[in-house]
Protein backbone atom coordinates (compact mmCIF):
# COMPACT_ATOMS: atom_id res chain seq x y z
CA UNK A 1 0.00 0.00 0.00
CA UNK A 2 1.24 4.00 0.04
CA UNK A 3 2.11 4.43 3.40
CA UNK A 4 4.66 1.11 2.96
CA UNK A 5 7.10 2.26 0.77
CA UNK A 6 7.91 5.16 1.78
CA UNK A 7 10.03 3.92 5.01
CA UNK A 8 11.21 1.64 2.04
CA UNK A 9 12.21 4.30 -0.66
CA UNK A 10 15.13 5.25 2.05
CA UNK A 11 16.40 2.11 2.77
CA UNK A 12 16.46 1.42 -0.78
CA UNK A 13 18.09 4.54 -1.68
CA UNK A 14 20.78 3.99 1.35
CA UNK A 15 21.25 0.43 -0.63
CA UNK A 16 22.00 1.90 -3.89
CA UNK A 17 22.92 5.13 -3.72
CA UNK A 18 26.28 7.29 -1.65
CA UNK A 19 25.61 7.37 1.83
CA UNK A 20 26.41 11.28 1.29
CA UNK A 21 23.08 10.90 -0.16
CA UNK A 22 21.18 8.88 2.34
CA UNK A 23 22.78 10.87 5.29
CA UNK A 24 21.92 14.20 3.56
CA UNK A 25 18.02 12.78 3.52
CA UNK A 26 17.49 10.69 6.21
CA UNK A 27 17.24 13.64 8.39
CA UNK A 28 13.57 14.76 7.02
CA UNK A 29 12.27 11.45 6.48
CA UNK A 30 10.70 10.84 9.03
CA UNK A 31 9.05 13.67 9.37
CA UNK A 32 7.60 13.42 5.75
CA UNK A 33 6.85 10.17 6.69
CA UNK A 34 4.66 10.92 8.88
CA UNK A 35 3.29 13.49 6.59
CA UNK A 36 2.66 11.11 4.25
CA UNK A 37 0.55 8.89 6.25
CA UNK A 38 -1.55 11.29 7.72
CA UNK A 39 -2.76 13.08 3.94
CA UNK A 40 -2.05 9.58 1.89
CA UNK A 41 -4.35 7.56 4.08
CA UNK A 42 -7.44 9.36 4.28
CA UNK A 43 -7.22 10.33 0.44
CA UNK A 44 -7.19 6.57 -0.41
CA UNK A 45 -9.72 5.41 2.11
CA UNK A 46 -12.49 7.50 0.95
CA UNK A 47 -11.61 7.47 -3.30
CA UNK A 48 -11.40 11.42 -3.16
CA UNK A 49 -7.81 11.89 -3.76
CA UNK A 50 -8.32 14.94 -5.85
CA UNK A 51 -8.18 17.96 -3.90
CA UNK A 52 -6.36 16.86 -0.40
CA UNK A 53 -3.46 15.45 -3.04
CA UNK A 54 -3.46 18.57 -5.14
CA UNK A 55 -2.69 20.25 -1.61
CA UNK A 56 0.40 18.00 -0.31
CA UNK A 57 3.41 17.55 -2.51
CA UNK A 58 4.34 13.87 -1.95
CA UNK A 59 7.88 13.24 -2.99
CA UNK A 60 8.22 9.39 -2.56
CA UNK A 61 5.10 8.93 -4.90
CA UNK A 62 6.22 11.19 -7.53
CA UNK A 63 9.83 9.48 -7.67
CA UNK A 64 8.54 6.25 -7.58
CA UNK A 65 5.89 6.89 -10.28
CA UNK A 66 9.10 8.00 -12.57
CA UNK A 67 10.93 5.32 -12.08
CA UNK A 68 8.04 2.63 -12.07
CA UNK A 69 6.50 1.25 -15.24
CA UNK A 70 3.12 2.24 -15.89
CA UNK A 71 -0.07 1.28 -18.44
CA UNK A 72 -0.11 4.96 -19.65
CA UNK A 73 3.03 7.86 -21.11
CA UNK A 74 2.43 10.11 -18.00
CA UNK A 75 4.21 13.77 -19.26
CA UNK A 76 2.85 15.91 -17.31
CA UNK A 77 0.52 17.09 -14.84
CA UNK A 78 -0.69 20.68 -14.68
CA UNK A 79 -3.26 21.71 -11.90
CA UNK A 80 -5.76 18.49 -12.41
CA UNK A 81 -5.23 18.41 -15.94
CA UNK A 82 -2.77 15.36 -16.67
CA UNK A 83 -0.96 15.04 -20.05
CA UNK A 84 -0.42 11.39 -20.66
CA UNK A 85 -0.91 9.58 -23.95
CA UNK A 86 -3.04 6.38 -22.99
CA UNK A 87 -1.06 2.98 -23.76
CA UNK A 88 -2.58 -0.36 -25.47
CA UNK A 89 -3.60 -3.09 -22.50
CA UNK A 90 -2.78 -6.52 -23.89
CA UNK A 91 -4.46 -8.95 -20.64
CA UNK A 92 -4.43 -12.45 -20.82
CA UNK A 93 -7.18 -13.38 -17.82
CA UNK A 94 -9.50 -16.59 -17.55
CA UNK A 95 -8.57 -17.95 -20.67
CA UNK A 96 -9.45 -14.82 -22.56
CA UNK A 97 -7.17 -12.75 -24.31
CA UNK A 98 -8.29 -8.55 -23.76
CA UNK A 99 -6.68 -6.02 -25.52
CA UNK A 100 -8.16 -2.31 -24.87
CA UNK A 101 -6.61 1.16 -24.13
CA UNK A 102 -5.83 2.20 -20.55
CA UNK A 103 -7.89 5.03 -20.69
CA UNK A 104 -10.54 2.56 -19.44
CA UNK A 105 -8.81 2.81 -16.44
CA UNK A 106 -9.50 6.57 -15.82
CA UNK A 107 -12.62 7.58 -13.82
CA UNK A 108 -14.49 10.29 -13.80
CA UNK A 109 -11.36 12.52 -12.07
CA UNK A 110 -9.48 11.36 -14.23
CA UNK A 111 -7.69 9.01 -11.59
CA UNK A 112 -6.83 5.41 -12.49
CA UNK A 113 -9.25 4.12 -9.94
CA UNK A 114 -12.19 2.57 -12.64
CA UNK A 115 -12.25 -1.00 -13.61
CA UNK A 116 -12.85 -2.53 -17.12
CA UNK A 117 -14.28 -6.07 -17.47
CA UNK A 118 -13.18 -6.92 -13.57
CA UNK A 119 -9.34 -5.40 -14.51
CA UNK A 120 -8.47 -3.05 -12.53
CA UNK A 121 -5.12 -1.02 -11.71
CA UNK A 122 -3.95 -1.53 -8.31
CA UNK A 123 -0.31 0.44 -7.85
CA UNK A 124 0.09 0.30 -11.91
CA UNK A 125 -0.40 -3.20 -12.08
CA UNK A 126 -3.47 -4.95 -13.58
CA UNK A 127 -5.08 -7.39 -11.46
CA UNK A 128 -8.48 -8.95 -11.55
CA UNK A 129 -11.30 -8.30 -9.57
CA UNK A 130 -11.81 -11.44 -8.30
CA UNK A 131 -7.88 -12.21 -7.75
CA UNK A 132 -7.87 -15.02 -10.78
CA UNK A 133 -3.94 -14.78 -12.57
CA UNK A 134 -3.08 -12.31 -15.14
CA UNK A 135 -1.10 -12.14 -17.56
CA UNK A 136 -0.17 -8.40 -18.44
CA UNK A 137 1.65 -8.30 -21.66
CA UNK A 138 0.68 -4.53 -21.95
CA UNK A 139 2.38 -2.20 -24.04
CA UNK A 140 3.65 -0.02 -21.08
CA UNK A 141 5.21 2.79 -21.51
CA UNK A 142 9.22 1.21 -20.81
CA UNK A 143 7.68 -1.80 -23.36
CA UNK A 144 7.14 1.45 -25.79
CA UNK A 145 10.13 2.87 -25.04
CA UNK A 146 11.90 -0.48 -25.36
CA UNK A 147 10.63 0.14 -28.98
CA UNK A 148 11.45 3.57 -29.75
CA UNK A 149 14.91 2.53 -28.77
CA UNK A 150 14.65 -1.01 -31.20
CA UNK A 151 13.26 1.51 -33.98
CA UNK A 152 16.20 4.23 -33.46
CA UNK A 153 18.88 1.25 -33.02
CA UNK A 154 17.42 -0.57 -36.23
CA UNK A 155 17.14 3.03 -37.99
CA UNK A 156 20.65 3.99 -37.19
CA UNK A 157 22.82 0.58 -38.18
CA UNK A 158 21.13 -0.28 -40.55
CA UNK A 159 21.92 3.06 -42.27
CA UNK A 160 25.37 2.82 -41.24
CA UNK A 161 25.58 -1.02 -42.55
CA UNK A 162 24.21 0.31 -45.97
CA UNK A 163 26.78 3.27 -46.13
CA UNK A 164 29.30 0.56 -45.29
CA UNK A 165 28.41 -1.37 -48.57
CA UNK A 166 28.00 2.02 -50.41
CA UNK A 167 31.30 3.50 -49.69
CA UNK A 168 33.04 0.27 -49.50
CA UNK A 169 36.79 0.49 -48.89
CA UNK A 170 36.50 4.20 -48.18
CA UNK A 171 37.21 6.36 -45.25
CA UNK A 172 34.00 6.55 -42.65
CA UNK A 173 31.88 9.79 -43.56
CA UNK A 174 29.36 10.95 -41.02
CA UNK A 175 26.88 9.01 -39.04
CA UNK A 176 29.18 6.40 -40.00
CA UNK A 177 32.82 7.49 -38.21
CA UNK A 178 30.65 8.60 -35.02
CA UNK A 179 30.07 4.99 -34.35
CA UNK A 180 33.16 2.94 -36.45
CA UNK A 181 35.53 4.17 -33.73
CA UNK A 182 33.01 2.67 -31.14
CA UNK A 183 32.00 -0.74 -32.70
CA UNK A 184 36.03 -0.96 -33.14
CA UNK A 185 36.82 -0.01 -29.52
CA UNK A 186 34.24 -2.73 -28.88
CA UNK A 187 35.68 -5.08 -31.00
CA UNK A 188 38.90 -4.71 -30.43
CA UNK A 189 39.11 -3.32 -26.87
CA UNK A 190 36.22 -5.58 -25.59
CA UNK A 191 35.63 -8.71 -27.06
CA UNK A 192 39.28 -9.34 -28.75
CA UNK A 193 40.75 -8.53 -25.63
CA UNK A 194 38.70 -10.50 -22.77
CA UNK A 195 37.62 -13.91 -25.26
CA UNK A 196 40.64 -14.16 -27.68
CA UNK A 197 41.45 -13.83 -30.49
CA UNK A 198 40.03 -17.09 -31.81
CA UNK A 199 36.73 -17.07 -30.44
CA UNK A 200 36.07 -13.48 -30.14
CA UNK A 201 34.41 -13.22 -33.89
CA UNK A 202 31.70 -14.77 -32.40
CA UNK A 203 30.44 -12.71 -29.64
CA UNK A 204 30.99 -9.56 -31.34
CA UNK A 205 27.73 -9.14 -32.69
CA UNK A 206 26.22 -9.78 -29.27
CA UNK A 207 28.06 -7.43 -27.37
CA UNK A 208 27.56 -4.53 -29.96
CA UNK A 209 24.03 -5.31 -29.51
CA UNK A 210 24.16 -5.29 -25.70
CA UNK A 211 26.56 -2.11 -25.65
CA UNK A 212 24.17 -0.38 -27.62
CA UNK A 213 20.99 -0.95 -26.41
CA UNK A 214 22.09 -0.61 -23.01
CA UNK A 215 23.51 2.55 -23.89
CA UNK A 216 20.48 3.65 -25.93
CA UNK A 217 18.33 3.27 -23.64
CA UNK A 218 20.56 4.86 -20.61
CA UNK A 219 20.62 7.71 -23.26
CA UNK A 220 16.52 7.62 -23.99
CA UNK A 221 15.86 7.46 -20.12
CA UNK A 222 17.43 10.30 -19.10
CA UNK A 223 15.14 12.22 -21.41
CA UNK A 224 12.64 14.56 -19.63
CA UNK A 225 9.02 12.31 -19.56
CA UNK A 226 10.78 9.07 -20.62
CA UNK A 227 10.71 5.76 -19.83
CA UNK A 228 13.34 4.28 -16.70
CA UNK A 229 14.00 1.17 -19.08
CA UNK A 230 17.49 0.16 -17.98
CA UNK A 231 16.37 1.12 -14.23
CA UNK A 232 13.89 -1.65 -14.55
CA UNK A 233 15.07 -4.82 -12.80
CA UNK A 234 12.85 -7.15 -15.34
CA UNK A 235 15.02 -5.53 -18.68
CA UNK A 236 18.40 -6.09 -16.63
CA UNK A 237 17.15 -9.29 -15.62
CA UNK A 238 16.66 -10.79 -18.94
CA UNK A 239 20.04 -8.96 -19.98
CA UNK A 240 21.53 -11.20 -17.31
CA UNK A 241 20.29 -14.08 -18.04
CA UNK A 242 21.09 -13.89 -21.73
CA UNK A 243 24.90 -13.14 -20.40
CA UNK A 244 24.26 -16.22 -17.94
CA UNK A 245 23.44 -18.85 -21.02
CA UNK A 246 25.84 -16.73 -23.58
CA UNK A 247 28.60 -17.76 -20.92
CA UNK A 248 28.18 -21.09 -19.49
CA UNK A 249 26.21 -22.53 -23.19
CA UNK A 250 29.80 -21.83 -24.38
CA UNK A 251 32.15 -23.33 -21.35
CA UNK A 252 34.72 -25.32 -22.03
CA UNK A 253 36.30 -28.04 -19.83
CA UNK A 254 38.53 -25.90 -18.46
CA UNK A 255 35.94 -23.42 -17.20
CA UNK A 256 33.70 -26.24 -16.07
CA UNK A 257 36.98 -27.94 -14.90
CA UNK A 258 38.32 -24.87 -12.74
CA UNK A 259 34.25 -24.31 -11.06
CA UNK A 260 33.79 -27.95 -10.32
CA UNK A 261 37.99 -28.89 -9.30
CA UNK A 262 40.00 -25.74 -9.69
CA UNK A 263 43.29 -27.38 -10.52
CA UNK A 264 46.01 -27.07 -7.93
CA UNK A 265 43.93 -26.93 -4.55
CA UNK A 266 43.93 -29.81 -2.19
CA UNK A 267 41.21 -32.05 -2.48
CA UNK A 268 39.86 -31.56 0.95
CA UNK A 269 39.59 -27.27 0.34
CA UNK A 270 37.12 -28.03 -2.70
CA UNK A 271 34.35 -29.40 -0.48
CA UNK A 272 34.53 -25.37 0.33
CA UNK A 273 35.70 -24.15 -3.15
CA UNK A 274 33.33 -25.76 -5.24
CA UNK A 275 29.80 -24.67 -3.76
CA UNK A 276 31.75 -21.29 -4.10
CA UNK A 277 32.35 -21.49 -7.83
CA UNK A 278 28.62 -23.02 -8.51
CA UNK A 279 27.65 -19.53 -6.79
CA UNK A 280 29.77 -17.60 -8.55
CA UNK A 281 28.39 -18.79 -11.64
CA UNK A 282 25.26 -17.80 -10.74
CA UNK A 283 26.20 -14.55 -8.78
CA UNK A 284 27.72 -13.13 -12.34
CA UNK A 285 24.88 -12.48 -14.17
CA UNK A 286 22.84 -11.48 -10.85
CA UNK A 287 25.57 -8.61 -9.90
CA UNK A 288 25.32 -7.76 -13.55
CA UNK A 289 21.60 -7.34 -13.18
CA UNK A 290 21.51 -5.42 -10.09
CA UNK A 291 24.57 -3.28 -10.86
CA UNK A 292 22.74 -1.92 -13.96
CA UNK A 293 19.53 -1.80 -12.82
CA UNK A 294 21.15 0.12 -9.48
CA UNK A 295 22.84 2.68 -10.83
CA UNK A 296 20.24 3.73 -13.35
CA UNK A 297 17.81 3.82 -10.76
CA UNK A 298 19.99 5.38 -8.52
CA UNK A 299 20.92 8.20 -11.10
CA UNK A 300 17.23 9.24 -11.59
CA UNK A 301 16.54 9.20 -7.88
CA UNK A 302 18.82 11.42 -7.39
CA UNK A 303 17.93 13.71 -10.12
CA UNK A 304 14.00 13.56 -9.01
CA UNK A 305 15.22 13.89 -5.31
CA UNK A 306 17.14 17.32 -6.40
CA UNK A 307 14.32 18.24 -8.58
CA UNK A 308 11.80 17.32 -5.18
CA UNK A 309 13.36 19.55 -3.22
CA UNK A 310 12.34 22.55 -4.60
CA UNK A 311 8.67 21.42 -4.38
CA UNK A 312 9.23 20.01 -0.86
CA UNK A 313 10.56 23.80 0.64
CA UNK A 314 8.96 25.94 -1.92
CA UNK A 315 11.76 28.30 -2.31
CA UNK A 316 13.59 29.82 -4.61
CA UNK A 317 16.72 29.83 -2.88
CA UNK A 318 16.76 26.03 -2.79
CA UNK A 319 16.22 25.88 -6.62
CA UNK A 320 19.16 28.24 -6.84
CA UNK A 321 20.99 25.11 -5.61
CA UNK A 322 19.14 22.57 -6.52
CA UNK A 323 18.82 23.33 -10.35
CA UNK A 324 22.51 23.49 -10.90
CA UNK A 325 23.35 20.30 -9.02
CA UNK A 326 20.51 18.93 -11.23
CA UNK A 327 22.47 19.88 -14.32
CA UNK A 328 25.89 18.60 -12.94
CA UNK A 329 23.90 15.32 -12.34
CA UNK A 330 22.71 15.31 -15.68
CA UNK A 331 25.86 15.77 -17.03
CA UNK A 332 27.01 12.70 -14.79
CA UNK A 333 24.43 10.67 -15.93
CA UNK A 334 25.44 11.40 -19.45
CA UNK A 335 28.70 9.57 -17.97
CA UNK A 336 27.05 6.95 -16.38
CA UNK A 337 24.73 6.20 -19.36
CA UNK A 338 27.90 5.34 -21.59
CA UNK A 339 30.20 3.89 -18.23
CA UNK A 340 27.22 1.16 -17.31
CA UNK A 341 26.55 -0.02 -21.14
CA UNK A 342 30.29 -0.36 -21.34
CA UNK A 343 30.79 -2.04 -18.11
CA UNK A 344 28.19 -4.56 -18.97
CA UNK A 345 30.01 -5.08 -21.86
CA UNK A 346 33.07 -5.32 -20.27
CA UNK A 347 32.68 -8.34 -17.78
CA UNK A 348 29.67 -10.18 -20.13
CA UNK A 349 33.09 -10.85 -22.44
CA UNK A 350 35.12 -11.29 -19.47
CA UNK A 351 32.91 -13.58 -18.28
CA UNK A 352 32.54 -15.10 -21.65
CA UNK A 353 36.34 -14.92 -22.18
CA UNK A 354 36.40 -17.17 -18.95
CA UNK A 355 33.74 -19.69 -20.30
CA UNK A 356 36.20 -20.33 -23.86
CA UNK A 357 39.36 -20.46 -22.30
CA UNK A 358 41.27 -23.34 -23.50
CA UNK A 359 43.94 -25.59 -21.11
CA UNK A 360 46.83 -24.09 -20.79
CA UNK A 361 48.59 -25.56 -17.41
CA UNK B 1 5.47 0.40 -4.79
CA UNK B 2 8.84 -0.07 -3.61
CA UNK B 3 8.31 -3.92 -4.38
CA UNK B 4 6.59 -3.39 -7.70
CA UNK B 5 10.36 -1.71 -9.00
CA UNK B 6 11.89 -4.11 -7.24
CA UNK B 7 9.79 -7.47 -8.46
CA UNK B 8 10.34 -8.04 -11.94
CA UNK B 9 7.20 -8.00 -14.01
CA UNK B 10 6.19 -11.35 -15.87
CA UNK B 11 4.92 -9.19 -19.06
CA UNK B 12 8.04 -6.69 -19.38
CA UNK B 13 10.33 -9.77 -19.03
CA UNK B 14 8.37 -11.38 -21.85
CA UNK B 15 8.41 -8.13 -24.35
CA UNK B 16 11.89 -7.13 -23.27
CA UNK B 17 12.98 -11.04 -24.48
CA UNK B 18 11.21 -10.84 -27.40
CA UNK B 19 12.51 -7.31 -28.23
CA UNK B 20 16.01 -8.33 -27.64
CA UNK B 21 15.51 -11.30 -29.45
CA UNK B 22 14.50 -9.63 -32.45
CA UNK B 23 17.01 -6.74 -32.51
CA UNK B 24 19.64 -8.93 -31.78
CA UNK B 25 18.86 -11.27 -34.50
CA UNK B 26 17.83 -8.15 -36.90
CA UNK B 27 21.39 -5.81 -35.68
CA UNK B 28 23.20 -9.15 -36.21
CA UNK B 29 22.33 -10.16 -39.64
CA UNK B 30 21.50 -6.90 -41.10
CA UNK B 31 23.71 -4.49 -39.40
CA UNK B 32 26.78 -6.00 -37.75
CA UNK B 33 27.52 -8.85 -40.62
CA UNK B 34 28.09 -5.97 -43.02
CA UNK B 35 29.47 -3.51 -40.79
CA UNK B 36 32.27 -6.25 -39.30
CA UNK B 37 32.70 -7.59 -42.92
CA UNK B 38 33.29 -4.00 -44.51
CA UNK B 39 35.85 -2.92 -41.47
CA UNK B 40 37.90 -6.06 -41.89
CA UNK B 41 38.07 -5.77 -45.80
CA UNK B 42 38.78 -1.71 -45.43
CA UNK B 43 41.89 -3.03 -42.81
CA UNK B 44 42.83 -5.80 -44.68
CA UNK B 45 43.33 -3.36 -48.07
CA UNK B 46 45.05 -0.65 -45.60
CA UNK B 47 47.25 -3.64 -44.67
CA UNK B 48 47.88 -4.80 -48.14
CA UNK B 49 48.38 -1.25 -49.35
CA UNK B 50 51.10 -0.50 -46.61
CA UNK B 51 53.04 -3.88 -47.45
CA UNK B 52 52.45 -3.32 -51.28
CA UNK B 53 54.08 0.47 -50.53
CA UNK B 54 57.04 -0.96 -48.73
CA UNK B 55 57.81 -3.38 -51.20
CA UNK B 56 57.61 -1.25 -54.06
CA UNK B 57 60.12 1.50 -51.85
CA UNK B 58 62.20 -2.07 -51.27
CA UNK B 59 62.30 -2.64 -55.08
CA UNK B 60 63.04 1.20 -55.89
CA UNK B 61 66.21 1.27 -53.42
CA UNK B 62 67.03 -2.64 -55.28
CA UNK B 63 66.50 -0.83 -58.26
CA UNK B 64 68.71 2.17 -57.61
CA UNK B 65 71.49 0.03 -56.15
CA UNK B 66 71.35 -2.32 -59.40
CA UNK B 67 71.67 1.11 -61.45
CA UNK B 68 74.90 1.77 -59.36
CA UNK B 69 76.10 -1.63 -59.56
CA UNK B 70 75.56 -1.25 -63.74
CA UNK B 71 77.09 2.58 -63.83
CA UNK B 72 79.75 0.64 -61.78
CA UNK B 73 80.29 -1.98 -64.31
CA UNK B 74 80.38 0.22 -67.03
CA UNK B 75 83.07 2.53 -65.88
CA UNK B 76 85.24 -0.45 -64.80
CA UNK B 77 84.76 -1.89 -68.21
CA UNK B 78 85.17 1.49 -69.84
CA UNK B 79 88.42 1.73 -67.63
CA UNK B 80 89.64 -1.93 -68.80
CA UNK B 81 89.29 -1.32 -72.63
CA UNK B 82 91.07 1.96 -71.78
CA UNK B 83 94.15 0.37 -70.42
CA UNK B 84 93.94 -2.75 -72.80
CA UNK B 85 93.99 -0.48 -75.57
CA UNK B 86 96.88 1.48 -74.16
CA UNK B 87 99.08 -1.90 -73.70
CA UNK B 88 98.50 -3.07 -77.15
CA UNK B 89 99.35 0.83 -78.56
CA UNK B 90 102.77 0.04 -76.15
CA UNK B 91 103.13 -3.22 -77.35
CA UNK B 92 103.08 -2.40 -80.92
CA UNK B 93 105.43 0.83 -80.43
CA UNK B 94 107.61 -1.56 -78.85
CA UNK B 95 107.59 -4.00 -81.69
CA UNK B 96 107.98 -1.87 -84.10
CA UNK B 97 111.13 -0.51 -82.32
CA UNK B 98 112.44 -3.75 -82.04
CA UNK B 99 112.09 -4.55 -85.35
CA UNK B 100 113.68 -1.39 -86.34
CA UNK B 101 116.38 -1.86 -84.79
CA UNK B 102 116.90 -5.15 -85.63
CA UNK B 103 116.80 -4.52 -89.43
CA UNK B 104 119.29 -1.42 -88.55
CA UNK B 105 121.77 -3.96 -86.89
CA UNK B 106 120.94 -6.02 -89.63
CA UNK B 107 121.90 -3.66 -92.23
CA UNK B 108 124.71 -2.45 -90.20
CA UNK B 109 126.17 -5.88 -90.30
CA UNK B 110 125.64 -6.49 -93.53
CA UNK B 111 127.64 -2.76 -94.13
CA UNK B 112 130.60 -3.88 -92.26
CA UNK B 113 130.92 -7.19 -93.61
CA UNK B 114 130.73 -5.77 -97.23
CA UNK B 115 133.23 -3.04 -95.99
CA UNK B 116 135.29 -5.70 -94.49
CA UNK B 117 135.45 -7.67 -97.88
CA UNK B 118 136.62 -4.38 -99.84
CA UNK B 119 139.15 -3.57 -97.39
CA UNK B 120 140.53 -7.19 -98.08
CA UNK B 121 140.64 -7.01 -101.45
CA UNK B 122 141.75 -3.71 -101.34
CA UNK B 123 144.81 -4.71 -99.28
CA UNK B 124 145.39 -7.87 -100.89
CA UNK B 125 145.42 -5.70 -104.07
CA UNK B 126 147.74 -3.35 -102.53
CA UNK B 127 149.88 -5.77 -101.01
CA UNK B 128 149.97 -7.14 -105.34
CA UNK B 129 150.78 -3.24 -106.47
CA UNK B 130 153.38 -2.75 -103.86
CA UNK B 131 155.42 -6.37 -104.31
CA UNK B 132 155.22 -5.76 -108.03
CA UNK B 133 156.29 -2.35 -107.43
CA UNK B 134 159.34 -3.20 -105.00
CA UNK B 135 160.54 -5.90 -107.19
CA UNK B 136 160.77 -3.47 -110.19
CA UNK B 137 162.20 -0.89 -107.83
CA UNK B 138 164.87 -3.24 -106.60
CA UNK B 139 165.39 -4.48 -110.12
CA UNK B 140 166.23 -0.98 -111.17
CA UNK B 141 167.98 -0.11 -107.80
CA UNK B 142 170.33 -3.40 -109.02
CA UNK B 143 170.29 -2.57 -112.09
CA UNK B 144 171.94 0.58 -111.09
CA UNK B 145 174.12 -0.23 -108.07
CA UNK B 146 175.84 -3.16 -109.62
CA UNK B 147 176.68 -1.76 -112.53
CA UNK B 148 180.45 -1.70 -111.04
CA UNK B 149 182.27 -4.61 -109.10
CA UNK B 150 182.84 -2.96 -105.25
CA UNK B 151 179.46 -1.91 -105.33
CA UNK B 152 178.72 -5.35 -105.84
CA UNK B 153 181.43 -6.85 -103.14
CA UNK B 154 179.87 -4.19 -100.86
CA UNK B 155 176.46 -4.87 -101.34
CA UNK B 156 176.95 -8.82 -100.38
CA UNK B 157 179.08 -7.80 -97.57
CA UNK B 158 176.58 -5.44 -96.36
CA UNK B 159 174.12 -7.86 -96.68
CA UNK B 160 176.48 -10.89 -94.97
CA UNK B 161 176.36 -8.49 -92.28
CA UNK B 162 172.97 -7.94 -92.20
CA UNK B 163 172.49 -11.46 -91.92
CA UNK B 164 174.89 -12.19 -89.06
CA UNK B 165 173.76 -9.77 -86.97
CA UNK B 166 170.33 -11.18 -87.66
Amino acid sequence: MKKVYFSNIFAFLFLISSTLFAQEHSADSTANHEATEATAAPAHAEGEAHGEEAEAFNPGKMMMEHIADEHEWHFATAGHTHYSVPLPCIVWNKGGLKVFSSSRFKDEHHENNATYEGLKLEEGKIVAEDGSFVLDLSITKNVASLLISVALLLGIFFTIAKSYKERSGKAPKGIQSLFEPIIVFIRDEVAKQNIGEKHYRRFTPYLLTVFFFIWFNNMLGLLPGSANVTGNIAITLVLAVIAFFVTNLNGRSTYWGHIFAMPGVPKWLLVLLTPVEIIGVFMKPISLMIRLFANITAGHLILLSLIALIFIFKSLGVAAIAVPFSVFMNLIELLVAFLQAFIFTVLTSTYIGAAVEEHHH
Amino acid sequence: MLVSILEPALGLIIWQLVIFGVLFFLLAKFAWKPIMGALQEREQSIEDALSLAAKTRQEMTDLKAGNEKLIAEARAERDRLLKEAKEAGDAMIAQAKADAQKAGAEEIEKARAAFNQERANAVASLKKETAALSLEIAEKVLRNQLSDRSAQENLVSNLLADAKLN
